[in-house]
């Protein structure tokens, strides 16, 4: 890893890339704002999602342990993995017991965090992503720029480009965006037909139904969740809902925060096995991986409360500069800052809590009212406590300037050194600022000094 | 009416024109000035950049000075939104400026003028953590003489954010630049603000540049009958 700060140093000189997600990022702005303010019970929607989710978590053995018992009824199989090295293996498992050397996917961040498509390349089994944007990047092994839009810093020309030499290997395809999107049609079509296994993640997990459910914009997902004979969800354990009403609050909520659609165009929902009807076989994965670590931390906690809407990362004004891949994981932009240094490690992520000024647009914009900033901050102290090496000087630094704080003799000398751009105070501000901006110039006396004057 | 002047460190050490002119304002509008010396820092910058014991400890000297009085006025969205969130018994009776004049003195007219073209840089605290909404508009509004431009994209992060804009230098600029040119597009001369830290990072880039726009805040611009 090599930090936020130098990861976002290089994204920021790719100017293609600032234009196309400066753009994109806007447009959704303003249509997410249209498309919440259509509904005059918004913010309560938001304390009832947070509230269903705050539940969900405090329950979440009991809730867990009633999903497994309804997808069993239901005909379907549940597998626990502590960890994606397991959910990896039991997804290899299931293909291999079925013969299948390929397995097509449904978009899923899930199996991208677990990272399912290597682990399963290593046992001789190809997976097929069908959802555009993954089928792109696979297709040109890129990496995720947005956890919705995964594509976003593409655009139509490398597009075409990249399929006229993979899927459409010898036509021309042409400039219509419908051309182009019809290779990749043709490609994923007959993949729906012919391969026996898919592979998805969930949305969300009803406990008390066992109904798993994936939303989405293409069909791809309703292919793969209705084609194939077996069908593998990998689901992370705090997806899920403990009742099926639930689900009103959340499919209002999503789309709108997310596609700023009022509704989105495919809602698959399916709870284990129909006899003729669909997959005549359902595995559900529930994924720790590291989760339940992050349910210790009182504070913390609330990340897991995320439905993966995205509107954070669009409201962000350093995500819409800095792109996706500055934060170095399948979770980037207010959200990716606060989960991965919890679900990896402060270790791996020891960045990611200072990858914000703290603006509070997320939280404005947060269909579960996540209180990221108050997260960020939070975590930012969990890496000085517990990361003792790392900031060893600014630790220091910031102690001496907490004992001038904390004495009105002391704070008034290092007044009088600061306006020399000397002393404590200086020090820690000076670095970094200068390079790109001016200091302001030093007052000729200080405001209490002028005060004392004037009092005499 | 009695009020105690939170001046905030940052404002005593580098900006004390905004300090004289918060006094200024204040007792033209009729009011008694005063000013705990024991004063220093709120804790924000510790607090916010991870090391919450010294932010803590901070904080909890604030709510000592500031104790006992029952008005409590400041030029600093971001400190009083700090202090707010950490010193429950500080509501009601500390005020940002601006809610200072708008909803306690019940003025919008403050004798002000200033005949310039400016811009309002609304800031992120002011906006989400204080919600001051359109006061700073209303006042400057009836300023005479003076032309309130709109800017572009005004709600969105200037990239100070405290150390971030140490921290993250590059991040940082690149959420300033965009800044710059919806002012430089306003063609205002003056960039104002309810807060100096935005001011500094934002007059900061400007003076680099030499775009002949200057920074002040919105008290010195209420308290100047020019």
């Amino acid at each position: 890893m090599k930090g936020f700060p130098a990861a976002a140093h290089e994204t920021l000189q790719n100017a293609q890339l600032r234009r196309n997600l400066g753009k994109a990022t806007t447009t959704i702005r303003a249509k997410r704002l249209r498309a919440v303010g259509e509904l005059p019970d918004w913010e309560a929607l938001r304390d009832a999602g947070a509230a269903i989710k705050a539940r969900a978590m405090a329950t979440l053995p009991e809730q867990l342990e009633r999903l497994e018992e309804s997808v069993t009824r239901a005909g379907g199989t549940v597998h626990w993995a502590r960890d994606g090295a397991e959910a990896n293996a039991i997804v290899a498992q299931v293909a291999r017991a079925h013969g299948s050397r390929e397995v097509i996917k449904v978009k899923s961040l899930a199996t991208d965090e677990i990272g399912l498509n290597d682990a399963l390349a290593e046992q001789g089994i190809s997976a097929i992503e069908t959802d555009l944007a993954e089928l792109i990047l696979q297709l040109s092994n890129d990496k995720t720029t947005h956890i919705l839009v995964p594509a976003i810093h593409r655009n139509r020309m490398e597009i075409r480009a990249l399929f006229e030499q993979t899927i459409a290997k010898g036509e021309q395809l042409g400039d219509e965006a419908s051309a182009i999107a019809e290779a990749a049609r043709k490609h994923l079509r007959a993949k729906f037909l012919s391969v026996p296994v898919a592979v998805s993640g969930a949305n969300f997990g009803v406990a008390e139904t066992g109904t798993v459910a994936v939303v989405e914009s293409e069909g791809n997902g309703r292919m793969c969740t209705t084609l194939p004979d077996v069908l593998v969800t990998v689901m992370g354990i705090e997806k899920i809902l403990p009742e099926w009403r639930d689900l009103e609050v959340f499919l209002q909520l999503l789309p709108r925060s997310s596609t700023a659609e009022r509704m989105n165009p495919y809602t698959s929902l399916w709870t284990g096995v129909r006899p003729g009807d669909g997959p005549q076989e359902f595995h559900l994965i529930l994924l720790d991986g590291g989760r339940t670590n992050v349910l210790a931390d009182e504070v913390g906690r609330q990340a897991l409360h995320c439905i993966r809407c995205s509107a954070c990362l669009n409201s962000c004004p350093v995500y819409s500069r800095v792109g996706g891949q500055a934060y170095e994981s399948v979770y980037p932009g207010p959200i990716g800052a606060v989960l991965s240094p919890q679900l990896f490690g402060l270790d791996v992520h020891p960045t990611l809590p200072w990858a914000s000024s703290l603006c509070g647009a997320c939280y404005d914009v947060c269909p579960v009212k996540i209180e990221i900033p108050s997260l960020l901050v939070h975590l930012r102290g969990r890496v000085v406590r517990e990361q003792k090496r790392r900031f060893s000087g600014e630790r220091a630094a910031m102690a001496t300037v907490a004992s001038v704080f904390a004495s009105r003799a002391r704070f008034e000398r290092a007044q009088k050194l600061a306006r020399l751009g000397r002393g404590p105070i200086a020090k820690a501000m000076l670095p970094g600022w200068t390079a790109m901006r001016e200091l302001p110039d030093p007052p000729k006396e200080t405001f209490r000094e002028w005060w004392r004057e004037r009092s005499g | 009416m009695r009020c105690a002047l939170f001046i905030t460190c940052f404002n005593d050490t580098l900006f004390p024109a905004t300090g004289r002119a918060v006094v200024t304002l204040l007792e033209r509008l009729g009011c008694e000035v005063v000013f705990p010396e024991e004063q220093t820092c709120c804790g924000q910058m510790h607090g916010n950049t991870g090391y919450a014991d010294h932010g803590e400890a901070l904080v909890r000297r604030w709510e000592r000075v500031f104790a006992e009085y029952e008005v409590v006025v400041s030029p600093s969205a971001s400190c009083v939104g700090y202090v707010r969130e950490h010193v429950p018994s500080s509501a009601g009776r500390l005020f940002e400026l601006t809610e200072f004049l708008v909803d306690r003195l019940g003025v919008t007219d403050v004798g002000a003028s200033f005949p310039h073209r400016v811009t309002l840089h609304p800031t992120c605290h002011s906006l989400r953590m204080l919600h001051v909404g359109d006061r700073p508009v209303r006042l400057l509004s009836a300023v005479r003489g003076l032309d309130l431009v709109e800017l572009g994209d005004s709600e969105e992060c200037c990239g100070f954010g405290g150390t971030f804009a140490v921290k993250n230098a590059d991040t940082s600029m690149a959420m300033l630049g965009d800044k710059l040119r919806c002012v430089l597009d306003t063609r205002a001369e003056v960039c104002t603000s309810a807060d100096n830290s935005c001011l500094m990072h934002i007059g900061g880039a400007l003076r680099r540049q030499r775009a002949g726009v200057r920074t002040m805040h919105l008290a010195e611009i209420l308290a100047a009958q020019e």
